[in-house]
């Protein structure tokens, strides 16, 4: 039967299953399939800390949805159009998200009694006309993918966990995508075991051929490739962005990267991606904790190395001394913080953007350093290099505050050329000239002086320094100098960033101010204002201590300003507190993105007054 | 060539050259003066180009250390020495890295980096500089202390059970692991030496006295009158004897070491256990470790192991050196293009 065929301009699925049923997986290979098809996208992976928890219970649910479209994609989708539910658990969690009439796919062969109550569920919803308001297509997943791989005599288990590309081979048909990049990728992930690379392709050909002859299914979708710029794309996580971004300003700098790191959600992953490009002379430390972490970082940038360290909020909080060691010793160093749900151990997999308080101030005495943020995944390749030019150039430490959402989320990246990014000048100083250790530059900056160049041996270290020789010095006025010396230097940096990215006009009635990862979801709800015709703009901070020298005439240009953030109001107060202006605060710590609507709400009772 | 006869004219160095131009601080009559001098004196003697040594310290009254010499220094934070080292180390292995710490500060708040350093290790030098009580704290008891030590802090006497840095060393796979006195400076100069010699972390802990907190603590080991029968010289190859007229001796009841008289007649010198250094298993190493003054043993001085093994930055330079003959020098362009990329016209 020939399918009705309907063209979409964009569509949200979320895929979701016990932590165990590869849904991430699934939902990446559905990402890179659409993002090789030219759709522009935005994902979030939202999985459990848990890394098996108990199959078919609410809290071990695992969900990864993806939004593609054929024009810009700023979010994840407020909603999902498409729930693939691998078991009941898996629908009770999700259901909320889905939009009224949208699909449901739902493996039937898990809604079990037992599965049942796990969830919670006294009969099967897909029994009781309870989903009456969506579209739900109950297929036996798991006996059909059994099916499709009988002869092959594999053991249960191992059948059973090929249903997931069952499911995304029937989702492929749905949405027209092309599996060949997925039957490409199963080949090179299974190449040692033949049998897995037959039994997983016949498992996404069953799930495709399923929609092609299935009478369930009335129509197909299309989504057609968006127009973005010219040019050679690639998926990318933030958290890899942040990788190759820091390895390409070392080598911009002609320094050899240290990262001393400690393992910790959601940052590991930068550090597993280093430690593969050790080619490129990427020396990959692993401490014993985040403060030998940061020790050793520092360690590596007084020998001349360019020292960083990677972590969340928790392992922030720990390095705290060792951050202000380095203000102190003005050592370059790169401090990058994927942020995650606070206080404590908080929510390890959940986003938020609860740390900006610490990143400015969480340090003892006075310790100022620039603080930077990312916007979207790719904004991270960015941001680490801005982050590494900072350090060198005025010797200081840095902050770059990322977060979960973008650490795991992706969209396409418009590859750069590495020719597309200036050189960062290091001079070491070989020769003494005139220079002690703390002679300043014209930035503010004293010499980097390596260990093995001769006549200039000197000493440094955590107690406050003498102006320009840097010996130790308890004077009181000497104290009183360098603390605003060190103050003035950072601050200084305001002369030397990009003006903050505005998005419509420098006046009107209200300015959305935002940082890090709500970038996406502020700029939607933006332009669906504008182009109501609200006088509606949108400002957005990358550079958080110090700012741009335009945020404050742009801050005074509106009737009101409405700063969403993933926290109680940390750069609401900044920012009262910086430029005397009064700020509406918009607020949300659920460990969950903004939702664009959610913005979009609360503009229309600003602007209501 | 001439460069190459100034670079070693150069490295004719003396013991003033390791002296930097900042007063030395520390409290009269501090041992920490005497260990000061000692590696002044000696590190001339490596044929190193001064700018190669780095000195790395944590907080404490020994940390002070690379103020005073003329190297490159790190006066880092509290218990982190061996932390920052590490990352000096990794970052040029061509350095000769000098880790000065004291008992607070590298077995209490420092414990962990301690341990995980001499597990890497690491091709770095750690001199410990043992007090047994903390000196810029003022007083109170560290935890090489002995139980029931009266401190400010202890006013009804220490309950916190000591431990001994050397066994802690060997715990953590100890390659190098050696004792010396602040007052003997010739046999300390020797554990220097061999400290340096060493490829890999060495762990030299240096018995020193604090004048003002624990002034005498260590004086048997170290008066005329007692020292000859409380210290045992250990020298590889060589049975444990001591005492004034080389009377007694070590011999082992298993694998509890004893002390016998070799005046009456019952042991003679061949019973005696002898030392060696290079044994690989740590066991005998450990035993010595356990030998301690309050136990009624003589304190072995000397070096208590000697075995090498690979060093950690050879592993990192030769992970670095592989990857880059397998892969090729790292390519941006290839790592900007890698995996599933599309193009757009």
């Amino acid at each position: 039967m020939e399918k009705e065929v309907q063209v979409l301009e964009d569509v949200t699925i979320r895929f979701a299953g016990d932590s165990g049923d590869g849904m991430q997986l699934t939902g990446t290979q559905f990402t890179n399939v659409s993002a090789m098809m030219g759709n522009d996208l935005a994902t979030l992976p939202d999985f459990p800390a848990e890394i098996r928890a108990p199959i078919g219970t609410l809290y071990g649910v695992s969900g990864f949805q993806v939004h593609i479209g054929s024009g810009k994609i700023h979010t994840p989708g407020d909603h999902s159009d498409v729930l693939v539910a691998m078991n009941p658990a898996a629908l009770k969690v999700n259901l909320r998200e889905l939009d009224t009439n949208g699909i449901i796919i739902a493996n039937e062969d898990q809604f079990t009694e037992k599965n049942l109550k796990y969830a919670g569920y006294e009969v099967s919803p897909l029994e009781d006309n309870s989903l009456i308001k969506y579209r739900v297509f109950k297929i036996r997943i798991t006996h059909l993918t059994g099916l499709a791989l009988e002869d092959l005599k594999l053991p249960t288990k191992t059948v059973d966990r090929c249903k997931n590309f069952f499911a995304l081979g029937l989702i492929f048909w749905l949405f027209s995508r092309d599996s060949e990049p997925t039957i490409a990728w199963i080949k090179d992930k299974f190449k040692k075991t033949p049998e897995l690379v037959e039994a997983n392709i016949r498992a996404l050909k069953a799930g495709y051929n399923y929609g092609v002859i299935t009478e369930a299914f009335q129509s197909k979708y299309e989504i057609s490739s968006a127009q973005l710029p010219k040019g050679k794309y690639r998926n990318i996580t933030g958290n890899t962005a942040m990788a190759i971004g820091l390895v390409t300003a070392a080598q911009k700098a002609g320094l050899e990267l240290f990262l001393g790191s400690y393992p910790i959600t959601p940052a590991s992953d930068i550090l597993h991606d280093l430690s593969k490009l050790k080619n490129f002379g990427v020396k990959t430390f692993q401490a014993e904790d985040e403060i030998a972490a940061i020790a050793s970082a520092i360690g590596a940038s007084f020998a001349g190395d360019l020292g960083m360290t990677t972590t969340s909020g928790p392992g922030v909080s720990l390095k705290g001394e060792a951050i202000g060691y380095a203000v102190m010793t003005e050592l370059p160093l790169v401090i990058v913080n994927i942020q995650r749900g606070g206080p404590s151990t908080g929510l390890p997999t959940k986003t938020e953007q609860s740390d900006l308080n610490q990143a400015i101030y969480g340090r003892h005495g006075e310790a100022p350093l620039p603080v930077i943020a990312p916007a979207t995944p790719s904004d991270c390749f960015i941001m680490a290099f801005e982050a590494c030019r900072l350090a060198i150039k005025y010797m200081t430490p840095v902050i770059i505050l990322s977060d979960g959402y973008l650490a795991n989320g992706s969209e396409p990246w418009k590859i750069p050329s590495p020719s597309d990014f200036p050189e960062i000048k290091v001079e070491f100083l070989t020769e003494k000239n005139g220079k002690l250790p703390y002679s300043r530059n014209e930035f503010n900056a004293r010499p980097w002086i390596k260990p093995g160049t001769p006549n200039l041996e000197h000493r440094i270290g955590g107690i406050e320094k003498a102006n320009i020789s840097g010996n130790i010095s308890y004077d009181p006025e000497n104290h009183h100098n360098m603390v605003y010396l060190r103050k003035a230097k950072i601050e200084n940096i305001a002369n030397d960033i990009v003006p903050a990215e505005l998005f419509g006009n420098e006046t009107g009635d209200v300015l959305v101010v935002g940082w890090g990862s709500t970038y996406g979801a502020i700029r939607k709800a933006v332009e669906l204002q504008q182009s109501a015709g609200k006088k509606v703009s949108h400002l957005h901070l990358r550079h958080l201590y110090p700012m741009a020298k335009n945020v404050e005439s742009l801050l005074k240009g509106f009737k009101k300003v409405l700063v969403p953030e993933m926290n109680t109001g940390q750069l609401a107060g900044l920012l009262r507190s910086d430029f005397l202006v009064p700020t509406i605060q918009l607020n949300k710590v659920y460990g969950q993105p903004f939702k664009a609507s959610e913005i979009t709400k609360k503009i229309d009772e600003v602007l209501r007054g | 060539m001439s460069e190459v006869l100034n670079k070693i004219e150069s490295i004719k160095l003396t013991a003033k050259d390791f002296t930097s131009d900042q007063d030395v601080r520390w409290c009269p009559g501090c041992g920490d003066y005497a260990i000061l001098a000692v590696v002044q004196r000696t590190l001339p003697e490596f044929g190193i180009p001064r700018e190669n040594f780095v000195f790395v310290s944590g907080i404490g009254c020994s940390s002070r250390f690379p103020y005073y010499m003329n190297t490159y220094g790190m006066h880092t934070i509290h218990g982190r020495a061996t932390a920052f080292a590490s990352g000096v180390k990794g970052a040029n292995p061509d350095l000769s890295v000098w880790i000065v710490t004291g008992d607070g500060d590298a077995l209490s708040i420092g414990g962990n980096h301690f341990i995980h350093i001499i597990r890497r290790n690491f091709d770095v030098n750690i001199i410990l500089f043992n007090n047994e009580i903390y000196g810029l704290t003022k007083g109170q008891y560290s935890p090489t202390s002995e139980v029931g030590k009266v401190t400010k802090s202890s006013p009804y006497g220490s309950i916190d059970t000591p431990f001994k840095p050397t066994s802690v060393a060997l715990g953590a796979e100890a390659g190098f692991v050696a004792i010396g006195i602040d007052r003997d400076t010739k046999h300390l100069q020797e554990m220097i030496r061999r400290s340096h010699k060493h490829k890999g972390t060495s762990f030299l802990e240096v018995y020193q006295n604090c004048v003002i907190f624990n002034d005498g603590t260590f004086s048997a080991l170290t008066e005329k009158d007692t020292k000859q029968d409380s210290v045992l010289y250990l020298e590889h190859g060589k049975p444990l004897v001591y005492g004034k007229e080389n009377d007694k001796g070590i011999i082992m009841d298993g694998l509890t070491p004893k002390v016998v008289s070799l005046a009456d007649g019952k042991y003679s010198i061949n019973d005696l256990a002898v030392h060696d250094e290079h044994a690989k298993d740590a066991t005998w190493a450990h035993i010595l470790s356990r030998m301690n003054r309050s136990a009624d043993y003589p304190q072995p001085l000397g070096v208590l192991r000697d075995v090498e093994r690979p060093t950690y930055e050879k592993g990192l330079v030769n992970q670095i050196e592989l990857a880059k003959g397998k892969r090729g020098a790292g390519n941006l362009e290839s790592l900007f293009n890698e995996g599933d990329v599309w193009e757009n016209n």
